[in-house]
């Protein structure tokens, strides 16, 4: 059974992302016999190099053919299986699009997908490598959950609770290694609930994966400058926690969305259709990536140069707190 | 029963099918149907359906039966009627065909229909559906059912069909048999003109693949093909003629998806009526 002690908490940070995605399938799979990973030749880049020497048997390599990847899912999915399946997020979900489509959207196979360094962390890459509109198409899909977890102990959460459950959903791995940590601490995650990290008075800040540390540390700044900061963690993005936003709304006289995506279709969007429809509302402020691809450079280069550190962050709200 | 009489019989299935898929294109007025990809693969699935497939209709979610997966889905017009012999669905549910709120789509769905595993539609899919189901029997120790793939020609083309072939002989996946309707004729014309694909069969022999080159109407090959057994996966490469069995349909790619007027739709009938 895992331990959410500080002693874990802090070797997953070390770990990353990936380390951390490792951890959870070898807890599911010591707990759920059904468990099975399928990777597209990156065993190791996802974290599951113990996995593979402790589970040799649940532990699908299909290579560099992602595609086909989807769909061998589905069929075990049917048979009753729960497949995990990561490669880099732009390549399980733009790459595969059609397959994701019909085999978990239209057939709701319960695939599981995880998808690595989503937003920025394969910075240096370049754009091929950087997966910044897979909320966008995700969430287009009906039937399919999607998760942005905050930090890696969030990533183990999601995923061992993603096998509970029987809806087809998408995981977006977000953050550099040495990732920072949101919680501390044990707490309660449920998927499509989202949690208060601290309680402010004038603004709300609703951010999701990476950008939840980010945040924090905005408010922390805003707070020197006699502005209260609310931080909600909006881990799940579909289903979203509408219950939340609208509360948001009535407490704060600005809601900011904080997220490492495109301003189109992600967190954004998703929170300004949920306002749109109650008629009156807070204003939104967005702040995420401008609607265009980064060329090769380091995650946090790529980070201010979005707009997405908490300096920058901190001015575009002061910015418009005083205009 | 004796392979003459199992040959005779599903050769009468074969009739059966031809000709409800006739009404079936009929009944759908002017909007029309995948009639010739359907026609060319009948003796197909009637050689299966009523021949050695594994099925319950009793318990349609039988665990040791037979999965069959059509991945070239708009030849689900001959599945429906190949269904009917086999006992899964009830023949006079076939005139509910494209209708709406019927479960007889033009693609398969997964809307409840019994022996529908995954719907289809979206070419190049079903293999790698096929090879994640056989993986799935493998660690069940299910060694009985055997998974069936319908793939057309045409489809081929698609390059995850490839991803999934080289997947399948990695695992060895020998209860996942490929049947390809090699009708050679796909929606902007001759797959030669196309896409040249040849030499067709050495490239699935090449991806580790046993292979049996048949004619895709004759029954005795068709059954004789259904009874391999080996360590690879299998591939079946069944010859056939788009729109087979209508003289003004074959080999014509206008009938890829057609309407049929009431002069078209009696002449379709009657040659079906005297054939022999």
């Amino acid at each position: 059974m895992i331990e959410y002690n500080k002693r874990n908490i802090r070797t997953w940070s070390l770990l990353g992302p990936s380390g951390a995605h490792g951890t959870a399938a070898i807890e599911l799979a010591e707990t759920n016999p059904n468990v099975l990973m399928l990777t597209a030749d990156l065993c190791f880049f996802s974290g599951l190099e113990r996995f593979k020497s402790a589970f040799p048997d649940r532990l699908y390599n299909f290579g560099i053919a992602e595609q086909n990847m989807i769909g061998a899912a589905a069929g075990l999915a049917k048979e009753g299986f729960i497949p995990f399946v990561n490669t880099y997020a732009s390549f399980c979900t733009s790459r595969c699009a059609d397959q994701v489509r019909v085999n978990m959207s239209y057939m709701k196979l319960p695939v599981k997908l995880i998808g690595l360094t989503a937003g920025y962390a394969a910075g240096v890459l370049g754009a091929t490598h950087m997966s910044v509109e897979d909320l966008a198409f995700m969430r287009a899909l009906p039937n399919i959950t999607v998760i942005s977890p905050a930090d890696c102990t969030e990533i183990i959460k999601a995923v061992i609770a993603s096998a509970e459950t029987p809806e087809p959903t998408y995981i977006r791995l977000t953050g550099p290694q040495n990732t920072p940590i949101v919680y501390k601490e044990d707490y309660d995650f449920q998927i499509g609930k989202a949690v208060t990290i601290q309680e402010g008075e004038d603004v709300c800040i609703i951010a999701t994966g990476s950008m939840v540390y980010h945040a924090m540390q905005t408010a922390k700044l805003l707070e020197t400058e006699g502005v209260s900061c609310t931080v909600l963690n909006m881990h799940t993005i579909k289903p979203l926690d509408i219950d939340a936003i609208m509360e948001a709304n009535e407490k704060h006289k600005l809601l900011v969305t904080a997220e490492e995506h495109n301003i189109i279709g992600g967190l954004y969007s998703a929170v300004s259709e949920v306002l749109c429809r109650g008629g009156i509302h807070t204003p939104v402020l967005p702040v995420a990536i401008n609607d265009f691809f980064a060329h090769s450079g380091s995650y946090h280069y790529q980070m201010r140069e979005s707009g997405l550190s908490a300096d920058l962050m901190k001015e575009k709200i002061i910015k418009n707190l005083s205009q | 029963m004796s392979n003459e009489d199992m040959i005779k019989r599903c050769g009468e299935a074969a009739k059966r099918i031809r000709r409800n898929i006739v009404e079936m294109t009929y009944g759908t007025g002017n909007a029309g149907a995948h009639l010739g990809g359907s026609l060319s693969m009948v003796e197909l699935l009637a050689g299966l359906y009523v021949g050695p497939i594994r099925f319950d209709p009793e318990n349609p979610t039988w665990e040791e039966r037979d999965r069959v997966i059509l991945s070239k889905g708009h030849a689900a017009m001959a599945l429906y009627p190949a269904m009917a012999e086999a006992g899964i669905i009830e023949e006079k549910e076939l005139s509910t065909f494209k209708k709406d709120g019927s479960r007889l789509g033009g693609h398969p769905s997964l809307n409840g229909l019994p022996g529908i595993e995954f719907a289809s539609g979206s070419l190049g899919q079903g293999l790698s559906l096929g090879v994640g189901t056989c993986l799935a029997l493998k660690r069940k120790r299910n060694t009985e059912s055997r998974v069936f793939v319908f793939l057309g020609d045409g489809e081929c083309d698609e390059g995850s069909v490839w991803e999934a072939a080289a997947s399948a002989a990695h695992y060895g996946l020998n209860q996942l048999v490929a049947v390809v309707d090699i009708n050679s004729i796909q929606y902007d014309g001759y797959t030669d003109d196309v896409l040249n694909m040849s030499p067709f069969e050495n490239k699935w022999r090449d991806f580790g693949w046993d292979t049996s080159v048949i004619d895709g109407h004759n029954m005795a090959e068709i059954l004789n093909a259904y009874k391999h057994k080996g360590d690879k996966p299998f591939v079946i490469l069944a010859h056939t003629v788009k729109g087979k069995g209508i003289s003004f349909m074959e080999d014509n790619w206008k009938y890829h998806n057609a309407s049929l007027t009431e002069e078209l739709y009696k002449q379709a009938l009657e040659e079906l009526e005297t054939a022999i």
